[in-house]
């Protein structure tokens, strides 16, 4: 186990490592548009050079990787070139928000979907058809359009939820509470989907095993066989559906965020997209980078206490 | 990025009719197709037939409402609605169309590569995979954009990348499937090159999950344009779905109907994509949307032609009251799709008395198992009981409450199962799964449990029952496994023990040893055996009595002795002529024989 | 006589998964002839090898040491191309006929597939079908048919149809008759008999079933845990073995007869007891 869990972090760091380096080339391989697109098109060559300098744009692309990463270790990740804000601020500042409502949604989807999974698979009939017809529905209507139409229906329309702005959790928590629904609505609605899914299906499958039918024949009850062993073989599969899932709503959020107005990582992400601001661009995508492989490993974690042959391998 | 998994089926679609002439049959797939292929008409014409210039922008046409010159409008550059959605389909449809052929491409060769020839191939690609899919899409794309500024084209191009992980791993799990069937190796001695049976064998099978696969990523491309348009970091005076969504988001408190008409497109479409692929998907797999009970289980009424009866032997000390199960007509059938029933076991009647080994000996499909099953209750999905009668120990279980079987069942019926491995959990310690049934059902205390496991443990000879107790299903042989399971059966002292095929899966040897251990425990606990099974010597070493049963009838019942030397039943003298172990051997190669190669 | 397969020290070893993988050798050191037109029956438990051994003379594992020598020609390690000309001379028979057949063709499509990768052409190929389905006591319309339609042994029938496509020297049997009822087994095995005799291919024939070994088999080898532990004269190993092995394999399975069975299990119970005592 111990060994098994060493060897995913080892391939976390790599990723981490391989992502940055990716994300550098691709962001200061043409320093003469970056300095061109922060001075406007009518800057003179000059001008443009100077600014190039400036950066430190004109050495070399493994110099100028070498030297980020080297401050990058060292927790310093360099400063927006438009508001002079530290870049780990700025990122920090509003990690806590967009993961307050990512993680929302993830535990909302995983619940919900979970109920309604089993409740598909176990009932059957027209019970399963409904949940069939919403799983279908909630992962074809893309999420955005969700939160527009709740925007609409429940905030203007009704006034029942502020439309956008966000109280932090430490401030108040039925005001994050408020702030935060509709968000987590439209961001769950297709993870709910896929998870429902998922368990129903897993459910279904587990019914028709050879051991379910040995411990019933034991005499154990349905209920019994159901939640204690249908349910925890069914988990696996379930949280490695959540671990993809979760990348999609990290995505999701940019645009929910948006919608909303949340000061989240979303934000960040698409003013500092429009104005090219390069560093805090490579730290946002070393921050999701990071987050996504602490994610995966808390799920291999869970999957690991879940599944006896990984654990015990 | 969210996906929905497309599992390889096992075997391809029913029937020799295309997919699409099927899915043509079904109303939602109907209409589905219908509206796609609209879209994609107007993708192709859009720009011809759109009324007015999408790009001129007129001030009076600024936030204007519907009227007859302009149908939906003008927005808020005063540009006209309809001409604006008209173009940008064509440019929303194939920026996805893009992404959707970047995906295809990569992954369907990636998958092909890996799974086919694995090694290098395998972890290469493994981890690439997992590399594309560390971050959102959108993060992705955002980069992307500030790197290389705002086209369509690029943004979809490396979309495209990023959701080739969906079409690998489809195709690899599905030759990585197919590799290992029977016949691809057979492909291979009959000398087919590795290309044809690729062709041939390989992409046949995931070409129908390749296109249901295709309209989801479809979908998921328009979606993520939609909106990375709709975030306004793309070029905002091409028109596109996402781009007029992003202009209506602006006006959402003075004219919120700019958002309807975009808004409407790109649900509508790739809801239209989701549902195709979902009933493609659903007639591959033939899974019946309606599973469980029926509104109204299908009428069965009994044959109006009487049977012939089974030949009966008597024998010497028969008396009724020692018979501890009584089965009588009993008719066991399946609902089938086309509403009718099958029946697979019509009109057994079978006596157990106490103590005795019955042996219920038949080739698959005659219904031996079914009967096993109906006397325990746990006939599975779809199957019932439809007539006739089960009486155990005075208590009637046919139509008898969940209750009622549950207080029979694992305290006076127990059952051993054939495969040892698939029936015990995987998740749980062998120990655990003797143990909770005791607790449950028994009510005994966990340490009673406990030592009252091991005891049993040691009883069915596994010779390190602490070892046993705390260790998982895989990590135990089979024969050990069959012995917990057999440990389980016993351990509420029933009356009577059903084992189906319980030495079927082992080895010989194994299957001696566990012949044996049933063998003992059936003497010292006096219980009844049914033992379910095919093979003729465990009936000859065990059992008392036998009935031979054929397409779900009992055809002969008796002494084990008569039914060997004296069958009267042209079936059961047919099985016995088949039996090998008296056959002549074959004798060494005589030079006659040899013929010139 | 010479042998028409040699097999010598044969040793076989799976590649590991990863990079640390211990793998320890599935065949160690086995030795086996086959001469023309001979049927030599393989005996063995679960995971005594003699599937892997099966395979590795088809080329579907790893030869790691040793030599398969067919016809006077080393074949233990031959490219693809190489392998591909050997189709006509090796084919093989497997055991689960559910899997071992295309689902997604039609058996006229099964069966001249081998054909027509040699060039024969279509017309041809599908005259040869036709005769290939009356070999195996198929009717001639089951060419247009899917395999789903047709039962296990039937299906058995196809494959063996498939096999005698190219006119082999040699069929590898791997336990072709195990999935099979037991009057359909036998059926199957007349056919394979027949077959030998009308055409004189040499069979290796793998099953775990002594009797059906015994059957069909001139000589007989005994496999256990990656070794062969006794082979010779069919009749002498199926009912006179001199391995303790061997011998406790015979004694384990069970007799069709009450009677004989009773003594069969006190003689098990006999030769056990002396092998523990020996040991």
């Amino acid at each position: 186990m111990g060994n098994f869990l060493l060897r995913r972090l080892l391939s976390g760091v790599v990723l981490v490592f391989t992502i940055s380096l990716l994300a550098f080339t691709l962001l200061y391989a043409n320093s003469e548009n970056i300095a061109r697109r922060i001075l406007g098109q009518n800057a003179t060559a000059e001008l443009v050079d100077r600014k190039t300098e400036e950066l430190g744009l004109n050495r070399s692309l493994p110099q100028q990787y070498i030297e980020w990463l080297t401050n990058a270790l060292q927790g310093e990740f360099g400063k927006s070139w438009f508001t002079g804000e530290q870049v780990t601020t700025g990122v920090t500042s509003r990690f806590g928000v967009t993961l307050s409502i990512v993680l929302g949604a993830t535990i909302v989807a995983a619940v919900v979907g979970t109920l309604l999974g089993v409740v598909a698979a176990t009932r059957g009939g027209r019970t399963d058809s409904t949940v069939q017809v919403f799983s279908v529905l909630g992962f074809a209507i893309p999420g955005f359009l969700v939160a527009l139409a709740l925007v609409l229906l429940f905030s203007i329309r009704l006034g029942w939820f502020k439309a956008t702005g966000y109280i932090p959790i430490t401030t108040s928590f039925t005001g994050w509470l408020t702030s935060v629904t509709l968000p987590i609505t439209a961001l769950a609605l297709a993870t709910i989907a896929v998870v429902a899914q998922q368990v129903r299906g897993s459910v279904v499958d587990g019914l028709g095993r050879d051991y379910v039918r040995t411990l019933r024949s034991r005499g154990l009850s349905e209920r019994r066989v159901i939640t204690k062993h249908v349910l925890r073989n069914a988990g696996g599969p379930a949280l490695a559906v959540l671990a993809v899932q979760f990348i999609g709503l990290l995505g999701g959020a940019v645009i929910v965020e948006q919608i909303f107005a949340i000061p989240g990582l979303g934000q960040l992400a698409v003013s500092a997209t429009v104005k090219a601001d390069i560093p805090m661009v490579m730290g946002l995508v070393v921050a999701t980078a990071v987050l996504v492989v602490i994610v995966n490993l808390v799920i291999d974690i869970a999957q690991a206490s879940l599944n006896p042959k990984v654990r015990l391998s | 990025m969210t996906e929905f998994t497309v599992t390889p089926p096992p075997i391809p679609a029913a029937g020799r009719q295309s997919l699409l002439r099927r899915l043509l049959r079904k109303p939602v797939a109907l209409v589905s197709i219908g509206f796609l292929a609209v879209v994609a008409v107007v993708a192709v014409v859009g720009r011809a037939v759109s009324p007015h210039d999408p790009y001129t922008s007129s001030l009076d046409l600024v936030l204007a409402p519907p009227g007859a010159e302009h149908p939906l409008g003008g927005d808020s550059a005063g540009r006209d609605v309809l001409s604006r959605l008209l173009t940008g389909t064509q440019i929303s449809i194939g920026a996805a169309l893009l992404a959707l052929a970047v995906a295809l491409v990569l992954g369907v060769a990636g998958g092909l590569l890996a799974g086919y020839y694995g090694g290098v191939f395998d972890t290469v690609s493994s981890w690439l995979t997992s590399l594309v899919m560390a971050l959102p899409a959108i993060i992705v794309l955002l980069a992307a954009r500030a790197a290389l500024g705002p086209s369509i084209w690029v943004s979809m191009t490396i979309f495209g990348v990023l959701m080739s992980p969906a079409f690998h791993r489809l195709v690899y799990a599905s030759v990585s499937a197919v590799r290992h069937e029977l016949y691809v190796d057979a492909a291979r001695v009959a000398g087919l090159s590795d290309l044809r049976i690729i062709g041939r064998h390989v992409l046949w099978v995931v070409r129908a999950p390749i296109i249901i696969q295709s309209a989801i990523v479809m979908g998921i491309a328009i979606a993520v344009q939609a909106g990375l348009e709709f975030l306004g970091i793309g070029d905002l005076a091409v028109p596109s779905w996402g781009s007029m969504l992003n202009d209506g988001f602006a006006q959402i408190y003075s004219t919120p109907i700019l958002m309807l008409w975009p808004a409407l497109v790109i649900a509508l479409t790739s809801m239209a994509l989701v549902l195709v692929a979902n009933t493609a998907r659903d007639e591959l797999e033939r899974v019946s949307p309606r599973r469980g009970r029926r509104r109204r289980a299908a009428e069965w009424s009994a044959p109006q032609v009487s049977e012939p009866a089974a030949i009966v032997h008597a024998d010497a000390g028969d008396r009724p009251e020692d018979v501890l199960l009584h089965v009588r007509d009993l008719v066991v059938g399946y609902d089938q799709d086309d509403g009718g029933i099958k029946e697979v076991v019509r009109g057994v009647s079978l006596d157990i008395r106490r103590g005795e080994v019955h042996g219920l000996i038949g080739e698959s499909g005659s219904g031996k198992t079914q009967t096993a099953f109906s006397v325990l209750g746990l006939l599975p999905a779809g199957g019932r009981v439809l007539a006739g009668s089960i009486d155990f120990g005075g208590v009637e279980l046919v139509g008898a409450s969940e209750r009622v079987h549950a207080a029979v069942r694992g305290r006076r019926i127990a059952y051993v199962p054939q495969e040892p491995m698939s029936n015990l959990d995987p998740s749980f310690t062998i120990g655990s799964q003797l143990v909770e049934p005791m607790r449950v059902v028994a009510g005994l205390s966990k340490k009673e449990a406990r030592a009252r496991a091991l005891d049993l443990l040691a009883r069915v000879g596994i010779p390190d029952p602490q070892r046993t107790f705390s260790s998982y299903p895989h990590q135990v042989s089979g024969g050990m496994a069959q012995r917990a399971l057999i440990a389980g059966a016993v351990s509420c002292d029933p009356e009577l023990l059903i084992a189906d095929e319980a030495t079927t899966a082992l080895d010989v040897t194994v299957q001696a040893e566990v012949l044996d251990l049933l063998r003992d425990l059936q003497e010292e606990r006096g219980m009844a055996l049914l033992l379910v099974t095919h093979n003729f010597g465990v009936v000859a070493d065990l059992c008392d009595r036998v009935s031979v049963m054929q397409s779900g009838r009992i055809v002969e019942t008796g002494p084990v002795e008569t039914i060997f030397s004296a069958p009267q039943h042209e079936y059961t003298r047919a099985l016995h002529a088949a039996i090998l172990d008296d056959s002549t051997p074959r004798g060494a190669l005589s030079p006659r024989e040899v013929s010139a190669p | 006589m010479t042998a028409l397969l040699d097999i010598v020290d044969l040793e076989v070893t799976y590649p590991g998964k990863g990079l640390r993988a211990r793998t320890s050798p599935v065949l160690h050191g086995v030795s086996l002839d086959i001469r023309p037109g001979e049927t030599v029956g393989l005996v063995g438990e679960s995971g005594s090898g003699k599937s892997t051994l099966g395979r590795a003379v088809l080329g579907l594992a790893p030869v790691t040491g040793g030599r398969i020598t067919y016809a006077g020609r080393d074949v233990s390690h031959l490219r693809r191309k190489d392998r591909r000309e050997l189709a006509s001379e090796i084919q093989v028979v497997f055991q689960d006929p559910y899997t071992s057949l295309n689902p997604a063709m039609t058996i006229d499509q099964i069966l001249s597939e081998p054909l027509r990768v040699r060039g024969v052409n279509r017309a041809e190929a599908s005259a040869r079908v036709g005769d290939l389905l009356d070999r195996v006591n198929l009717p001639a319309d089951a060419a247009g048919r899917l395999p789903r339609e047709f039962s296990g042994g039937q299906r058995q029938r196809i494959a063996i149809a498939r096999a005698l496509a190219l006119d082999p020297a040699l069929i590898v049997c791997d336990e072709p008759v195990s999935a099979l009822d037991l009057s359909t087994q036998a059926r199957v095995l007349d056919l394979f008999i027949e077959i030998k005799q009308r055409t004189g291919v040499a069979y290796l024939f793998i099953s775990h079933d002594l009797a059906v070994v015994r059957h069909v088999s001139h000589r007989v080898a005994v496999m256990y845990r990656g070794e062969i532990v006794e082979s010779g004269d069919g009749d002498k190993v199926t009912s006179a073995p001199d391995h303790p092995y061997t011998q406790r394999l015979l004694m384990a399975a069970p007799v069709p007869d009450p009677v004989r069975q009773r003594e069969r299990r006190v003689e098990r119970r006999r030769l056990l007891d002396s092998q523990a005592a020996t040991a």
